[in-house]
């Protein structure tokens, strides 16, 4: 049988005969009394770490059994779905003391929306970041958007050369403006890479976000070709009055922190046969939205008779957005 | 801890084989034996507890007030944390730079310390799954992870994979580690149906783990600087330079504070391998550095971030270059003859140490950021991380630390009297006779 070390000598004297010098703390030879400092020292090194991480309790009061154990959107029967958006609302109301409603919009059969932008008549006046701004309830201290509003010099298409954080009075003589936002792909990379299933692609076309699923990995954020998401880096600050009311469980219901969010055309107005936001606010008329099942659509007519593209055709991630020129 | 777990550590187990209650005196024998230790050793710890403690301060402050305290932006949406993590692995793989040899060269000398590089691989996967929790928005939705509770995306998210081998590595080693510091305990031979097979698949694992994290980048096709087929060879090419590297030093620290003999051998095993790994990976990032500017264009606006800077931004530009410059002076350092006979051992850790530094910045930061600059719309915002991130990285290197030392204080018995020829069929029956 080989030896043991002996545990209560030092390692150090193991393989001798324990005649070198006992780097051990002298007071301490006797097993009892040391098992007795070392529990000491265990209890006080629990109490520090259990100090340490004392601000978690902040966060923990924030969070109700409800919403830690709330399943997957898709695995919500209808009581419990109203169960939630009940809770929801009620939260909206203690923290705002504003009365929103949360409705849950589902797909309308027949229909798949397909969003085109002339890029002739776009003038890059952003009203239509603007418009998103508010109509989807986001952050005040950020400014965020669903779009973003490429300035890029004539006689190129390239976005190396373009820039996002242009001012003064448009349209620029020897610039055009290409906007971006989601482009609803039908082969979209966000929703593959995603881990928990927190983003799919309904069949409408839109893709949307459980933001009561997501757990805020951001890799879809670092697959959106893009640049169509955000990810909710704290909790959105918005005035009370000016809270969208007219909410909707996969849209532009205030957002928690820490998860993922992006464009959803409007879903809360486009299934109810409204337009999107940012399509009503253009001035300029640049913006086509519509249903492409519809042959008597606008948009269906454009896709047939204008030469149209879409934004990184190369990455084959089959756009539901398009561009065209004049 | 209570008393009754420091009774049974004084005698030394009875041969007659486990009672029901020897893996539990095991594991107060362990405990007792982890927190054994020269004044040195309760100085290194408490230090590790202090930084540690600072980094779980940090990381409940980032819980409770966002991820607003980090630095990172949408343009930037990963930072220090992936860039941690995704090294790191390069670590755990790294390990099997010991495992190999061992079991399929049948090196005796290194399968006697070979539990080392699996304690390495240990506490590395715990350091990777803390960055990823340290870098979840929600990190109280982890369990939506969980295969059969959550809601796995499995085989489309790359990430799934992740999890898969990562958790599946960590129960690998701790099954053989454990497995074999059991036996020891309880003085029987180990038998090798009970671990052989393990550690075979270990192997294949390891190289999977680094294989699964490169996919994570190289399968987005937005980004144009991770979009490449040489991205999983040279993760691993780099992680079988810092692991080994890692392990060089270990090993170099264990001989001159412990009692474990004969290190030489598997140091110098360990020395020639960084020999041929680290000139691969040199030859790797030539090989990318060429593709990138010969042919130019907006693919290589990323490279250019990296080494030169974009239009004026150039954070990310001495980091390089001291990568770049640790990397070919290890390289040349690993050239000198004789570097692992012993006689140069302070060279040795040194070279060892600017290869660390340079694959954790090449590995890290050097990867993760010019991923996102230019962004996908080819804006540049650039990221350098704050005050929370770099306390939540120094928390979790200190506790991955803190694994690593414990680990290797339970595991010293094991090391300082290795099973004797446990694969020999000779001895096998003669230990079934003994028990």
């Amino acid at each position: 049988m080989p030896n043991m070390a002996n545990p209560r000598r030092h390692p150090r004297q193991a393989g001798d005969d324990g005649s070198g010098g006992n780097r051990s703390l002298p007071v301490l030879q006797n097993t009892t009394r040391r098992a007795a400092v070392k529990g000491g020292f265990a209890t006080l090194g629990v109490a520090a770490f259990a100090a340490a991480v004392s601000p978690l309790k902040q966060a923990a009061e924030r969070l109700s059994p409800q919403e830690f154990f709330q399943k997957h959107y898709e695995e919500l029967t209808p009581q419990e779905k109203q169960r939630v958006i009940a809770r929801l609302e009620a939260e909206a109301r203690e923290r705002f003391n504003r009365d929103v409603t949360i409705a849950d919009d589902r797909p309308i059969p027949g229909t798949k929306f397909v969003y085109a932008i002339n890029l002739s008549k776009c003038n890059g006046n952003g009203r239509c970041v603007e418009a998103c701004h508010r109509e989807n309830n986001h952050d005040r201290d950020t400014h965020q958007s669903y779009i973003r509003i490429l300035e890029m010099p004539k006689g190129a298409f390239s976005m190396e050369d373009a820039t996002t954080t242009y001012d003064g009075v448009v349209p620029k003589q020897d610039k055009y403006y290409l906007p971006v936002q989601c482009q609803q792909c039908d082969e979209p990379p966000c929703v593959d890479v995603c881990p928990v299933k927190a983003t799919w692609k309904e069949e409408d076309g839109i893709v949307v976000v459980d933001y009561n699923w997501c757990i805020g990995c951001r890799y879809c954020e670092a697959a959106c070709p893009y640049h169509a998401r955000r990810f909710n880096w704290k909790e959105p600050n918005i005035p009370a009055r000016e809270i969208n009311p007219d909410q909707s469980y996969l849209s532009n219901r205030v957002r928690p922190a820490g998860v993922m969010e992006k464009c959803t055309f409007c879903l809360h107005r486009t299934r109810r046969g409204k337009l999107p936001a940012c399509l009503e606010a253009c001035p300029t008329g640049a913006r086509v939205f519509g249903n492409i099942l519809d042959p008597d659509s606008n948009i269906r007519w454009i896709l047939e008779n204008k030469r149209v593209y879409v934004l990184k055709e190369e990455l084959g991630t089959k756009p539901s957005f398009f561009y065209y020129f004049d | 801890m209570s008393t009754s777990t420091a009774a049974p550590p004084n005698q030394v187990p009875s041969p007659s084989g486990p009672t029901r209650l020897s893996y539990l005196r095991f594991l107060g024998w362990s405990l007792w034996l982890a927190t054994e230790g020269s004044l040195a050793f309760y100085a290194w710890m408490t230090v590790l507890t202090a930084v540690f403690l600072v980094g779980a301060n940090a990381w409940a402050n980032q819980v409770a007030h966002g991820m607003i305290v980090t630095h990172m932006t949408d343009h930037v949406s990963w930072g220090l944390y992936i860039a941690n993590f995704t090294f790191i692995v390069g670590l755990a793989a790294g390990g099997v730079m010991m495992v190999i040899p061992a079991y399929v060269y049948n090196d005796r000398k290194m399968h006697d310390v070979v539990i080392i590089g699996e304690l390495l691989a240990i506490a590395a996967i715990v350091m990777c799954l803390m960055f990823v929790l340290a870098d979840l928005g929600r990190p109280e939705r982890a369990w939506h992870l969980i295969p059969g509770i959550g809601k796995f995306n499995f085989p489309i998210s790359m990430l799934t994979w992740d999890v898969i081998v990562l958790n599946g590595y960590l129960l690998l080693n701790l099954h053989i580690c454990g497995y074999l510091m059991y036996t020891r305990f309880l003085g029987r031979q180990p038998n090798p149906a009970w671990y052989v097979p393990f550690v075979m698949l270990s192997i294949a694992w390891a190289i999977s783990i680094h294989t699964v994290t490169a996919f994570l980048y190289c399968g987005l096709g937005g980004r144009p600087f991770w979009n490449s087929a040489l991205l999983a060879p040279r993760f691993l090419a780099s992680a079988f330079v810092s692991g080994p590297a890692f392990l060089i030093v270990a090993l170099l620290l264990l001989q001159r504070t412990t009692p474990i003999r004969q290190l030489d051998g598997p140091i110098r095993t360990l020395t020639r391998i960084v020999q041929v790994t680290i000139l691969v990976n040199l030859l790797m990032l030539v090989s990318e550095l060429f593709t990138l500017f010969y042919a130019g264009g907006s693919h290589a606006s990323a490279g250019w971030y990296l080494f030169f800077g974009l239009d004026g931004h150039r954070a990310l530009v001495p980091w390089t270059w001291t990568s770049v410059a640790c990397n070919v002076v290890a390289a040349v350092l690993f050239l000198k003859p004789g570097l692992a006979n012993g006689r140069h051992n302070r060279l040795l850790a040194l070279a060892c140490a600017l290869a660390f530094a340079g694959i954790w910045i090449e590995k890290g930061m050097g990867l993760i950021i010019p991923g996102f600059v230019p962004s996908t719309l080819h804006e540049i915002v650039e990221y350098t991380p704050s005050l929370t991130e770099w306390r939540i990285t120094a928390g979790i290197w200190a506790a991955g630390l803190m694994v690593f030392t414990i680990a290797l204080k339970t595991a010293l018995p094991t090391l300082i009297h290795p099973h004797p020829e446990d694969s020999s069929a000779q001895v096998r029956t003669a230990s079934a006779n003994g028990s």
